[in-house]
Formats: structure tokens, C-alpha cells, sequence
């Protein structure tokens, strides 16, 4: 069935050490998205049409736009426009952040807006000026619902990183292909037992942290 | 910018675009019968199929679609099973969307209350009537933003598909930059197919969710 390769050597080994390719991308720009989507979020809450309108163009074309066209036009577009030579990671990078913001920012919005006015009107009668309004009084509101909705966005995120390898990442999948294609010709259907076997990895990958955001989303329901 | 290359790529494009939408809607069609059926399994509890149907929506759920792709086009022939890359698409996006339809429409279906059921009853109509007038306008209407973004999402994975060698928009991208090295054309086209595939879905989209908010008007 081709399983048999993956006990060859450090075939195994090399499999993990892709998925934590994959994982590394997915948990920074995780970290970069909540940061810059919780700025983001408030800032489009503000009555500031022009950040509004921008801001409403960057996540329509986020949103429209699939990963790969990203992924393509920050890899070889910036390269190609602006003489920029960045790596394949760094590239992925990028891309996955700006996507995880626009979400990210988006969740935001959508939670800041779910908080009365009153909570506004009553910080700034007890004399807190804006900044301390929002730090001490509103994000501590929106970050339980945020949570769950952040640890949902890595699971996507994981899912997403599959992608890179299109750019030339050797990540999980990369790796399964190499070893396949190193083993043609002792185990022939070795694309059955490693496919199955980097499926499994991403399930497993995944499965967990989505249990945890509903746990956590059940509890905090109210 | 070459406006002579643009036009001259165009007629690749449009029919790399026929083909994305072609594969694109037949998994949306499968995505969408699997999705009903199974959540229908899930809801009204069916014995054995319920946990089948559980199962399948979080694995399906918990994989990206390149692999799963990667998979029933390279991994199940050498077990007998040969598919073409075509149906291979359509089935795998069909697979995928199923689980994420499923979990939208599910929810939908479980936000009813059972005293929306049991008024309907008790007004004297039959089970078969209280389905179709009460439960399932109001799921429906609850799932209508989720199927919406679902929708979107699908379309969006259909990039994918050049990886195994599906002639789509990205795997005309990828062949026209390696042929001719005209990047910033091509790219530009890229753009603006998807634009033209995803913008009137997601304004669609908008609209039908707004029409369909009844639900929200008695609260």
C-alpha cells in the first residue's frame, strides 16, 4: 500500500519537519493578523470616511480574491514591478497576513460594533479619555468573543498553507511528492500510503484546535 | 503594461475561465446535495448515518483541498481507482463543500426552537407541513449568510485545481509567465477574470442575503 516508504530512513522524520513549515507560516501570520486586525477593526469603527473607504476596498479584494492569485502576484508581481527579490516564506508570509487581517479585522469590526453605546458614553462621563476607553473597557469585552474566532482563523490558516508549495515551499506535501518520487522504483503505489499519510497529518493538525475553539466558544457563549 | 499582449492572451483566459466555472459549479451542485443530505442526517439523528455523516464533515472539514485533491488523483489509482483530473475536481470540491454546507444548513436547522414545531402542531398541521412552512423557511434564512460566504469560498478553491494539471485560470497564469515571461500582464489578467468571476456572486450574494433576513424582523 506504500506505507512501507515512510519507515525508510528519515522519510517520517522529513514529513513532520514539512508540516512544521507549514505550521510556523500559519502560526506568524496568525500572530501579525490579530495584531494589525485588531488596529484595523478599530480604526474602521471610527467615522473616517476615507479610512472606511479604503479599508472596505482592501477586504472586498482580500475576500474576492483567491490565496494562490495572492500568493502569485506578491511572489512574482513585486518582483517583477518594483525589482524586489523576496523570498518564497517571506512572500507567504506577507500574503497570509494580509488576509488574516482583513478577517481578523473584520471579526472586529463586526464584535465592536455588537457593544452598546452606553459602555462608550459611560467610560468617557467617568473622565477616561479614548485609548484608555478602548484598552481598559471595550477590548476586554470583544477579546472572549474574539478567541474562538482567532483560534478558528489558525485552523484556516493551517489549511491555507498548503498552498505555498505552488510557490516553491517545501513543506508537507512537497516532501510527500519528493519521497514518492525518490521511491518509484521500489514501492510503486507509494502515493496511496503517503497521500493518506499527509491527509491524516493535516487532520490531525487541525482537528484539535477547531475542537478547542468550539469547547471555548460553548463555554463563553454568554 | 502591453495592451497587444493583454488582447492577444485573452482568448486563453476566457477559456481557462469556462473551464474554472464549469468544474467550479458541478462541485458546487455535489457540494451542495452532499451538504443537505448529510445535514439532514445529522439533525433528525438517523441512526448509523448520523455518525457517518459527523465523520465525514470533520475530516473533510479539517483538510486543506490540495491534499485532498492530491489524494483521489494520485493516491486512490493505485488502488484500482482511476478518475480524470476533471471529475477529480469536481468531486473533490463537491467532498469539501459538502461538509462546509453541511455544517452551514445543520446549524440553521438546529437554531429553530422546538416551540416553533410544537405551535405548528398544536395549530393543527401535519409534519410534512410544518417542515415545509415553518422549519425550513426559517433555517433557511438563518443559513443564507453562511452558504453565501461558502459560496465565495468554493469558488475561490477552484484555484487550486492547477495542481493537478486542470488547464484553469491559475494553470494559464503559471504556462503564460514560463512561456513568454510577461508577468505583470499576466498577472493583471489573472485579476480581473477572478474579479469577474467573484464579484457578481459575492454582490448577489449581498442582496439575497439582505432579502432573506426576515427572520431578524420580529426580534
Amino acid at each position: 500500500m506504500g506505507f512501507e516508504v515512510l519507515l525508510k530512513g528519515t522519510n517520517f522524520i522529513r514529513l513532520l519537519s514539512g508540516l512544521w513549515v507549514a505550521l510556523r507560516i500559519s502560526l506568524i501570520s496568525v500572530a501579525i493578523s490579530i495584531f494589525l486586525g485588531m488596529i484595523l477593526g478599530i480604526l474602521m469603527t471610527l467615522k473616517a470616511p476615507v479610512i472606511q473607504a479604503v479599508s472596505r476596498i482592501y477586504l472586498e479584494f482580500i475576500r474576492i480574491m483567491p490565496q494562490m492569485v495572492l500568493l502569485f502576484l506578491v511572489y512574482f508581481g513585486t518582483t517583477r514591478v518594483f525589482n524586489l527579490n523576496i523570498s518564497a516564506e517571506t512572500s507567504a508570509l506577507i500574503v497570509f497576513s494580509l488576509w488574516g487581517t482583513a478577517e481578523m479585522s473584520d471579526l472586529v469590526r463586526g464584535s465592536l460594533k455588537s457593544i452598546p453605546k452606553i459602555q462608550y458614553e459611560s467610560s468617557f462621563s467617568l473622565g477616561l479619555n479614548t485609548y484608555q476607553t478602548y484598552v481598559y473597557v471595550i477590548v476586554p469585552q470583544i477579546v472572549r468573543r474574539m478567541i474562538p474566532l482567532s483560534i478558528n482563523l489558525i485552523t484556516r490558516m493551517i489549511k491555507t498553507t498548503s498552498l505555498v508549495m505552488m510557490i516553491g515551499i517545501v513543506e508537507v506535501l512537497k516532501v510527500g511528492q519528493q519521497i514518492i518520487e525518490a521511491n518509484r522504483k521500489s514501492s510503486p503505489n507509494a502515493a496511496f500510503g503517503v497521500y493518506l499519510t499527509v491527509f491524516l497529518l493535516y487532520f490531525l493538525a487541525c482537528w484539535p484546535i477547531g475542537r478547542l475553539a468550539k469547547y471555548l466558544e460553548k463555554k463563553w457563549a454568554n | 503594461m502591453d495592451l497587444e499582449v493583454i488582447y492577444s492572451y485573452i482568448p486563453r483566459f476566457v477559456e481557462a475561465f469556462w473551464l474554472t466555472l464549469k468544474i467550479g459549479w458541478f462541485g458546487i451542485l455535489i457540494a451542495f446535495i452532499v451538504g443537505i443530505l448529510t445535514a439532514f442526517a445529522v439533525h433528525f439523528k438517523i441512526p448509523v448515518l448520523s455518525k457517518i455523516a459527523g465523520i465525514y464533515i470533520e475530516i473533510f472539514r479539517n483538510t486543506p483541498l490540495l491534499v485532498q485533491l492530491f489524494f483521489i488523483y494520485f493516491g486512490l489509482p493505485k488502488l484500482g481507482i482511476r478518475v480524470s483530473a476533471e471529475s477529480c475536481g469536481a468531486v473533490g470540491l463537491g467532498l469539501l463543500g459538502g461538509s462546509y454546507m453541511a455544517e452551514a444548513i445543520r446549524s440553521g436547522l438546529d437554531a429553530i426552537s422546538l416551540a416553533q414545531t410544537e405551535s405548528a402542531l398544536a395549530l393543527g398541521m401535519k409534519k410534512t407541513q410544518v417542515f415545509k412552512y415553518i422549519i425550513l423557511p426559517e433555517a433557511f434564512s438563518l443559513s443564507v449568510p453562511a452558504i453565501v460566504a461558502n459560496l465565495i469560498f468554493l469558488l475561490k478553491e477552484t484555484s487550486v485545481f492547477s495542481a493537478i494539471s486542470l488547464m484553469d485560470l491559475m494553470f494559464t497564469a503559471k504556462d503564460l509567465i514560463g512561456l513568454y515571461y510577461d508577468t505583470t500582464e499576466t498577472l493583471f489578467l489573472l485579476v480581473i477574470f477572478y474579479l469577474i468571476m467573484l464579484l457578481p456572486v459575492s454582490l448577489i450574494g449581498n442582496a439575497v442575503e439582505k432579502k432573506y433576513r426576515y427572520r431578524m424582523l420580529g426580534q
